[in-house]
């Protein structure tokens, strides 16, 4: 991966500690996910594949044997925000991005 | 005609109805066309709890059949036509209104009558029984214009009545023919303490009198004249001087009777023609009748099996019991007069606490034949599981009945029970068949009800049921998991309490402190749920944003599309023509789509994210507040118009449901909470389905407790009677901060309330008894909630931070393309899954 495959798209200020945001990368919407303790963040896509609806960065965060998860506001499943594995369902999974902090910005690579 | 045989059940009483459940759950339901007779108004209800009508259970809560039970199973009742002869030659039932069946077999399930001796002046105005809702109606009636009352009869029902007639605000009197209450299962000693008892609760009790006429009274409307020529002035007379067998129809058409009347049954429960059986309290079995419900059903059971060909047999039946008294604990067991020939007796008494024991053994001590227990009945279910399943006494009898001493072991632990030990007698529901109920899952008491049924008749086996759970979950290593999450090894309440004890004020304190991991759904939002209703801070503080629901995170209800909804509070279901158009207005400038909801206030659909805020800002220029639609927390309190408009409204409904929205509004909670107020008991508001319900009766407000709609409806419980309104809100605060205090995640009222020990008497208790002196605190902490009310799209729109979060992108103003609406009825609605497909072909195309 080079240097040029990040793509910035905000300051680590506009993100919600223990909480989700989404950004719009490329025509995709990426779910954002931002612990302030591990100074962790995650990205997923946003499309909830259950609820079919656009709505993952709107779910509550947390872990689940260790996992950092989310779980979609629609119906409750929960996805591995590393792999975007669902925890419930293994046949489903969401993509799932590299994200870093870079000098106080948050970069994704699609 | 199809080719099924028919059977025609005669009585839809406890029994008849429980013999046409045994029959539909057994397979040879198939092979009957089924047909019952009611007499009554009704189909079957629970006698055994019928003195429950009188504290507020309605008819169709006493019901024992469940919905569509006849309709789904195809049985034909005639309801209120009674059965008025049998022809045995031609096998034909023949009805009051004419119905007229023959029938293959026939099972007569008639009950008793009450038994009022041959007193002069018995048929004269308000001298009643005490059998039927009918019959509870009539009292209520005689009693409203009557100051005193009396029960001719002192057994379990008598007494029974006795106390449902001081409740009725009566001075009461039992007037007993023997010298002793209870005479068939008490000993002298456990009546005459019983009776100290009965009078403490303020009945005056007569033994050694025989009533022998009723005549008019001077200061009342009846007079008791005695054998012995005293007398005693009444209003109400009420018979309870035993039950005589229903047998008029059987002794009609030949049927052979008993001596003392009741029909004649073999140990298969056929009377003296095969094809006739009789069950319940209309039977007599070697010239016993049983006045309880539990050997009715054995009859009943022993029938379906006799009909399916299975060996059963009609054994007799163990005629224990408890009085169901209020404060008065009497249980009798067995032999308890000690009729045995060569047995012995152990008697413990206890003047200053006024308990009596007395335990009746073989004469070689090894086994217990009978016992009675008065003051002190806990040990009623170990006693009998001694006398039922023969188990042999311990070396000293005694220590079953004496105070026991902290190294003593304390009676019969469940394990040394048989499997055969019959748990419930009601349902015949034996310790095997519970334990094999647990190995299948169930983990509480309350599992237990719903798989086996034990515990739901008289409820006298609980005790037994709870601690034979406990020692199962025990002895299988399963201590029951309570914990909240793999992240908090505590329950809600426990959290409840740390928080309150360490004044934790953030989730990641006590996660640090008490928990592992970094939390998900399930605790943050539980203990969201905890600090919002302790401190009541702003659940959007950056501290709190986590913690909370989409819903709660965006202060709207989030819809399956992505985009949200938008209710305002309408207190009360009130709302000015102005502010009416108001949303109107802004309905329309977002293009939103309107309809009324249950709760009595509109939602507005389809908001986008970035839309919610401007929204808002709108509504609350136009003078509305947040609705907590969001959260789980106060919803709306419902209201009839009331007394200010309706002819018949005893009081200002509208005007109380207001003030009791405004007051409660913002309050968290573990689940959300519904009120409603009517103005009078037409109770157009439906308050008996809510969380908290009040009705306006001319004598003050009436309180309704723990009900709901939703997926299991509970009617609420009346709690008090006659308030008024500042005795009202102290005993919902109180009830409210309890609640929340010590209900678990997600438990609505109705559900918290059924699982606390002690019920509703228990949480009247707390709540107007004060019984854990923590009254005071609980309205302090509601006073706190209220005084630190805010709205919180109020708060949100002036904050310019907390505003950068309602747009759908972080990087770019654009909008969700997912999000697509298509017009229904004049307004939009998100468009389905192909219309999605077309949408977007349309555009690409
Ligand atoms: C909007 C509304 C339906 C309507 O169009 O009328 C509604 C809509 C929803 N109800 Fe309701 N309920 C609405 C009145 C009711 C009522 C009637 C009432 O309040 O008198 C009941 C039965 C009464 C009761 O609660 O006891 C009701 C019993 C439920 C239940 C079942 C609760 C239960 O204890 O069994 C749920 C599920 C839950 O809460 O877990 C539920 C859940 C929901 C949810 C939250 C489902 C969801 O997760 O999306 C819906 C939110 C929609 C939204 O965005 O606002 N809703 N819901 C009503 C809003 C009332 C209001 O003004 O706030
Ligand atoms: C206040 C009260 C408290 C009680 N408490 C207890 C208790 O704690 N424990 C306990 O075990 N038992 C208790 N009992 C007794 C218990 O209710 C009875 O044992 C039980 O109801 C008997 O059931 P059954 O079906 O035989 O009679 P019922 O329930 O009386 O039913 C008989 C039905 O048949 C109908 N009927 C009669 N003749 C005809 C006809 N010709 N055609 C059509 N219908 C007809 C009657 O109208 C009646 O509805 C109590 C009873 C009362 C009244
Ligand atoms: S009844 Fe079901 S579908 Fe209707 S509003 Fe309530 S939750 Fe939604
Ligand atoms: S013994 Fe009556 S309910 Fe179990």
């Amino acid at each position: 991966m080079t240097e040029q495959d990040w793509i910035d798209i905000c300051s680590v200020d506009d993100l919600q500690p223990d909480s989700g945001v989404c950004a719009l990368v490329k025509d995709k919407q990426i779910a954002v996910f931002y612990m302030p303790k591990e100074q962790a963040v995650f990205a997923i896509n946003n499309y909830d594949p259950f609820g079919k609806a656009n709505v993952l960065s709107r779910g509550m965060i947390g872990d689940l044997n260790g996992a950092p998860m989310v779980a979609s506001p629609l119906y409750k499943q929960h996805f591995n925000l590393q792999t975007g594995e669902c925890l419930d369902d293994p046949e489903v999974s969401v993509e799932a991005y590299s994200i870093r902090i870079n000098n106080g910005r948050v970069e994704v690579s699609l | 005609m199809s080719d099924k045989q028919t059977l025609v059940v005669i009585g839809n009483g406890m029994v008849g109805q429980n013999f046409l459940v045994s029959l539909m759950e057994s397979e040879i339901s198939e092979q009957y066309e089924v047909v019952t007779f009611c007499e009554e108004p009704r189909p079957a209800y629970d006698r055994v709890h019928l003195t429950e009508y009188f504290s507020g259970k309605t008819a169709d809560q006493l019901s024992m059949v469940e919905e569509g039970f006849f309709e789904n199973n195809n049985i034909t009742i005639h309801i209120g036509d009674k059965a008025e002869s049998i022809n045995l030659a031609e096998k034909l039932v023949i009805s009051q209104q004419g119905v007229e069946i023959r029938y293959d077999k026939l099972v007569l399930a008639t009950g008793s009558v009450p038994f009022v001796p041959p007193i002069q002046g018995k048929d004269r105005a308000k001298c009643l029984v005490y059998r039927t809702i009918e019959d509870l109606e009539a009292i209520t009636t005689a009693a409203e214009h009557s100051k005193a009352g009396a029960v001719i009869g002192g057994g379990l029902l008598g007494l029974e009545a006795a106390k449902a007639l001081t409740d009725l605000g009566l001075k009461t009197h039992v007037i007993q023919f023997s010298h002793r209450l209870m005479s068939a299962q008490l000993d002298d000693g456990g009546a005459l303490l019983l009776k100290q008892k009965i009078e403490a609760l303020g009945v005056s009790v007569h033994t050694n009198r025989n009533t022998i006429e009723i005549v008019d009274g001077e200061q009342h409307h009846n007079k008791l004249v005695f054998a012995d020529g005293d007398e005693l002035e009444t209003d109400l007379v009420i018979f309870s001087a035993g039950i005589r067998p229903r047998d008029e129809i059987a002794r009609a058409c030949g049927l052979k009777v008993g001596q003392r009347g009741g029909i004649v049954i073999d140990n298969q429960c056929r009377t003296s023609d095969p094809d006739v059986y009789a069950i319940g309290e209309c039977a007599v079995w070697e010239n016993q009748v049983f006045g309880l419900v539990a050997p009715g059903y054995n009859m009943a059971r022993t029938v379906v099996a006799d009909l399916a060909g299975d060996a059963a047999e009609f054994e007799g039946a163990d005629m224990s019991t408890k009085l169901k008294l209020n404060g008065v604990d009497v249980a009798s067991i067995g032999d308890a007069l000690a009729n045995t020939e060569g047995c012995m007796t152990y008697t413990y008494q206890n003047g200053q606490e006024g308990i009596y024991k007395r335990l009746v053994v073989s004469g070689d001590g090894q086994k217990l034949l009978g016992a009675v227990l008065v003051g002190e009945a806990s040990g009623y279910g170990t006693l009998l599981q001694y006398c039922l399943n023969d188990i042999d006494l311990p070396e000293n009898p005694d220590s079953l009945i004496l105070p026991h001493r902290s190294d003593e072991s304390v009676g019969l632990g469940p394990d040394a029970l048989p499997e055969s030990a019959q748990i419930c007698s009601c349902y015949d529901v034996s310790k095997g068949a519970v334990c094999s109920a647990i190995e299948g899952g169930c983990r509480t008491v309350a599992d237990l009800k719903g798989e086996t049924q034990a515990a739901t008749g008289c409820g006298g086996c609980a005790a037994l049921l709870k601690s034979v759970l406990d020692c199962e979950l025990e002895k299988a290593g399963l201590e029951v998991n309570t914990d909240i999450c793999e992240h908090f090894s505590y329950t809600r309440t426990d959290l409840y309490n740390i928080v309150m004890v360490e004044e934790i004020k953030t989730f990641d304190e006590l996660i640090e402190k008490h928990g592992q991991g970094r939390g998900c759904e399930i605790c943050r939002q539980a203990v969201g749920s905890i600090l919002a209703s302790y401190w009541n801070d702003y659940i959007l503080e950056k501290s709190h944003l986590s913690l909370q629901d989409t819903n709660d995170t965006y202060l709207a209800n989030m819809q399956k599309d992505g985009t949200y909804s938008v209710v305002p509070r309408m207190t009360g279901g009130e709302v000015t023509p102005d502010m009416l158009i108001a949303l109107g207005e802004i309905a329309k400038k977002y293009g939103l789509y309107t309809k009324v909801t249950g709760g009595q206030r509109i939602d507005l659909f389809g908001a986008r994210v970035d839309q919610l805020p401007l929204i808002w800002q709108e509504l609350i220029d136009a003078g509305y507040e947040s609705g907590h639609a969001y959260g789980k927390s106060l919803r709306t309190v419902k209201s009839c118009v009331g007394s200010t408009w309706c002819r018949f409204g005893v009081d200002d409904s509208v005007g109380l449901a207001v003030e009791l929205e405004n007051r409660y509004k913002g309050l968290r909670a573990p689940h959300k909470i519904k009120f409603a107020v009517s103005g009078c008991t037409r109770e157009c508001a439906e308050a008996q389905g809510k969380d908290i319900g009040v009705i306006a009766t001319e004598g003050g407000w009436n309180l309704y407790v723990c009900g709901n709609g939703g997926m299991k409806p509970r009617h609420a419980d009346l709690f008090a009677t006659n308030l008024d309104k500042e005795t009202l809100i102290k005993y919902i605060d109180r009830v409210l901060i309890f609640y929340v205090r010590t209900a678990e995640r997600l438990q609505r009222t109705s559900v918290w309330m059924e699982n606390m020990e002690g019920g509703l008497d228990y949480l009247k208790s707390v709540v107007i008894d004060d019984k854990l002196g923590i009254g005071e605190n609980l309205e302090t902490q509601m006073q706190h909630v209220i005084d630190t009310y805010q709205c919180e799209w109020k708060t949100t729109i002036a904050d310019e931070e907390k505003l950068k979060r309602f747009r759908h992108f972080i990087n770019s103003d654009e909008q969700d393309d997912n999000v697509l609406f298509v017009e229904e009825r004049g307004q939009i609605r998100p468009a389905t899954e192909e219309e999605h497909q077309h949408l977007k072909i349309a555009e690409e195309a």
